[in-house]
């Protein structure tokens, strides 16, 4: 490989961490390393930063108060926290709701706790990836313990209503909690959960330029939580735990760059999105938009070519030296392709070739150029691999028809 | 990422014979595009049997693309009997080893030349008769190629089975039946019979531990006086002897601690 292009476009993976964000986090290492549960001045260093990093969580995520914020160690831990947070402390329900294409940090939670006794509605999701939400409202009883719906799908970044969403849960039953994982949603949208009926929001720190390892949840004040971890009185004695105070400065300083990158997410990142996806589907015949919801976070989009396996197209555009992900079963070692594109519906000719493209605020206008360089001619290549001869023909025969 | 080898990356990224011949002599075919894999195969063979000129087309990940690639290299040039005993293992090592998740790569070529080669000779495709039950539903693996595989490959666990054939993973709803075939097919091999001095030795030590305790509670006790294959003669003294429930105990109790802890078909006889 002499090509030493480098285009990283798999930003819902995880995200380059700002350098500013680094330089906000070094202090914490070898300098100011107090616990920040001493007494002395020195340990005060670290407890202040954990302070102010609370204040600038708060905002980030418009919660009311800086008690509502605990820090965590992933979007993960956000998600196991909240869920069995509110289910230990109230023994009384025996009802879940949640989505068919929650990320597994839920879903495998909730497949746990169905074996544990709890009965699980899961909602499904249209050909488009938009939530079914009827399904979840007329699945609230007076028996329903918690709804938890996440944001923006990772896969297709198809946001969905929450707001919405918990105020009818709360109409009708005003007892059931709603958790939200906000982790693809957080520094791509605008998260505001104080005027909302929201009980709980988790983020993660390696989906906004912060370092992996960091997240945070938000709990509503009125809400009563059983910890997860339990030991000492860190976070209010709702995580155990001394603070990780270097990625906690990390997670603060990446919130508030990502504060100030809001705008241009919206705007330039999405052009771009939007020029790698309209470009894709006019120059690949064999291109389909999996992610046809138009309301979607601005970095994503989900793109399946048919006839063509995406593990194969994957290595290829790695030799080209472009970096995505895909829903195909290959890539991941099971045998079993996204479970995501699966509860869409998605076609078999074109469910284990889809590529999800996921941009950040450090794509450009280049990068995206040489993408619909390259990718194009990639699948060109594939396409002559494939056993689908005829049925590729007829592909472009109708899409020829289509286009005059 | 995949560990994949230098050669299965050279094979992905230049795929030799590629394409379809038109007037092929021997056309075979496996997996599906459900099932996220599928290869066809095309060959030519002259009139002395030797395989002149091989093609592939492949939907599939990268070491499907690769397995595919080179059994067409290691194909032409052989008469096609000789094809024939090409195995599995065989595509995988020339291709310098695949990661054990990919081995069913390997496998779905050879079954493509397998098909080939039954097409070639006209001879009718064993695959989904009558007799023969499917196990895995998810992608379609039926019993009997379960076995050979099995036999084949030399495969112990249910990853394995995954790994180089699929079944079992996706709903998972076979496993079951798969660990059953597992069993059956390693069996023979893996159960070596203890001998009888070994046997002794365990009854012995399980009367001991776990039986004598309990009887010498009510007065009674057990002693051990012959083992022939899974028979197992015994001898009740003390107040067993005379108890009108001891054939219950025995059968209750003493054959039930023996069969949990050794063997679930010892019988235990009263002499």
């Amino acid at each position: 490989m002499t090509d030493k292009k480098f285009i990283y476009l798999d930003n819902n993976a995880t995200t380059k961490v700002d350098e500013k964000v680094v330089e906000a986090m070094l202090p914490y290492f070898s300098q100011y390393y107090g616990n920040p549960s001493s007494i002395y001045d020195f340990a005060g260093k670290s407890a202040n930063v954990i302070k102010e990093s609370r204040e600038i969580i708060k905002d980030f995520m418009g919660a009311n108060s800086q008690k509502e914020i605990i820090f965590t160690a992933s979007g993960s831990e956000s998600a196991n926290t909240a869920i069995r947070g509110i289910l230990n402390a109230d023994r009384s329900k025996n009802h879940l709701i949640t989505t068919k294409v929650e990320h597994p940090c839920v879903l495998n939670v909730y497949k746990q706790l169905e074996k544990e006794g709890y009965n699980v509605t899961y909602a499904g999701v249209n050909s488009s990836g938009e939530l079914n939400t009827e399904e979840i409202y007329e699945s609230v009883n007076d028996k329903t313990a918690l709804v938890s719906c996440m944001y923006a799908n990772n896969e297709t970044g198809v946001i969905f209503p929450v707001e919405e969403i918990a105020e009818k849960v709360k109409s009708k039953n005003k007892d059931t909690k709603v958790f939200v994982d906000a982790v693809q949603a957080a520094g791509k949208i605008n998260l505001d959960v104080k005027n909302t009926q929201i009980d709980m929001m988790g983020i993660s720190g390696h989906k906004f330029h912060a370092p992996k390892g960091v997240g945070a949840l938000y709990v509503k004040s009125s809400v009563l939580f059983n910890p997860l971890i339990i030991g000492g009185h860190q976070e209010n004695g709702r995580r155990a735990g001394t603070e990780n105070v270097a990625f906690i400065a990390g997670l603060a300083k990446a919130a508030l760059l990502a504060q100030d990158y809001l705008k241009y997410e919206s705007t330039k990142v999405k052009e771009l999105r939007d020029k790698l996806e309209n470009g894709l589907l006019s120059r690949v015949y064999s291109a389909r938009l999996n992610s046809a919801s138009r309301t979607r976070v601005p970095n994503t989009t989900n793109i399946g070519f048919e006839y063509v396996e995406g593990e194969l197209i994957l290595l290829n555009m790695n030799d080209a030296g472009i970096c995505a992900s895909s829903g195909s079963a290959c890539t991941s070692g099971s045998l079993d392709p996204s479970h995501v594109l699966k509860a869409m519906g998605i076609p078999f000719t074109a469910l284990h070739g889809s590529i999800r493209f996921s941009l950040s605020r450090y794509t450009t206008d280049e990068e995206i150029d040489y993408a619909l360089e390259v990718i194009p001619g990639i699948i060109e290549k594939l396409n002559n691999i494939s056993p689908f001869q005829q049925e590729l023909k007829e592909l472009r025969q109708r899409k020829g028809i289509y286009s005059k | 990422m995949w560990n994949y080898s230098e050669t299965v990356m050279e094979h992905y990224r230049n795929p030799r014979n590629v394409g379809c011949i038109e007037d092929a002599d021997a056309i075979g075919e496996a997996g599906s595009l459900s099932c996220g894999d599928m290869l066809k195969l095309y060959l030519k063979v002259d009139d002395k049997g030797i395989i002149t000129d091989a093609k592939f087309q492949t939907f599939g990940c990268g070491s499907a693309v690769a397995s595919s690639s080179i059994l067409t290299e290691m194909v032409i040039g052989k008469h096609i009997d000789e094809a024939r005993k090409i195995t599995n293992k065989q595509i995988a090592e020339a291709l310098g080893g695949l990661p054990p998740e990919k081995m069913h790569c390997s496998v779905m070529g050879h079954e493509a030349l397998e098909d080939a080669i039954k097409n070639y000779y006209n001879e009718e495709i064993t695959i989904n008769s009558d007799n023969d039950e499917t196990v895995c539903f998810c992608y379609d693996v039926t019993k009997s190629f379960l076995e050979n595989e099995i036999k084949n490959n030399h495969l112990k666990t249910m990853q394995d089975v995954i790994n180089y054939t699929k079944a079992g993973g996706g709903c998972g709803r076979c496993r079951g039946k798969i660990q059953d075939i597992l069993d059956s097919v390693n069996a023979p091999l893996e159960k070596e019979k203890p001998t009888k001095t070994q046997m002794i030795i365990k009854i012995n030590n399980i009367i001991e531990k776990y039986i004598s305790p309990e009887l010498r509670k009510d007065g009674g006790d057990i002693e051990l006086i012959d083992v022939d294959d899974n028979k197992i003669k015994v001898r009740l003294s003390g107040r067993c002897q005379a108890c009108n429930r001891s054939q219950l105990t025995l059968t209750h109790f003493v054959e039930a601690t023996l069969r949990q802890h050794i063997d679930e078909n010892i019988e235990i006889v009263q002499v």
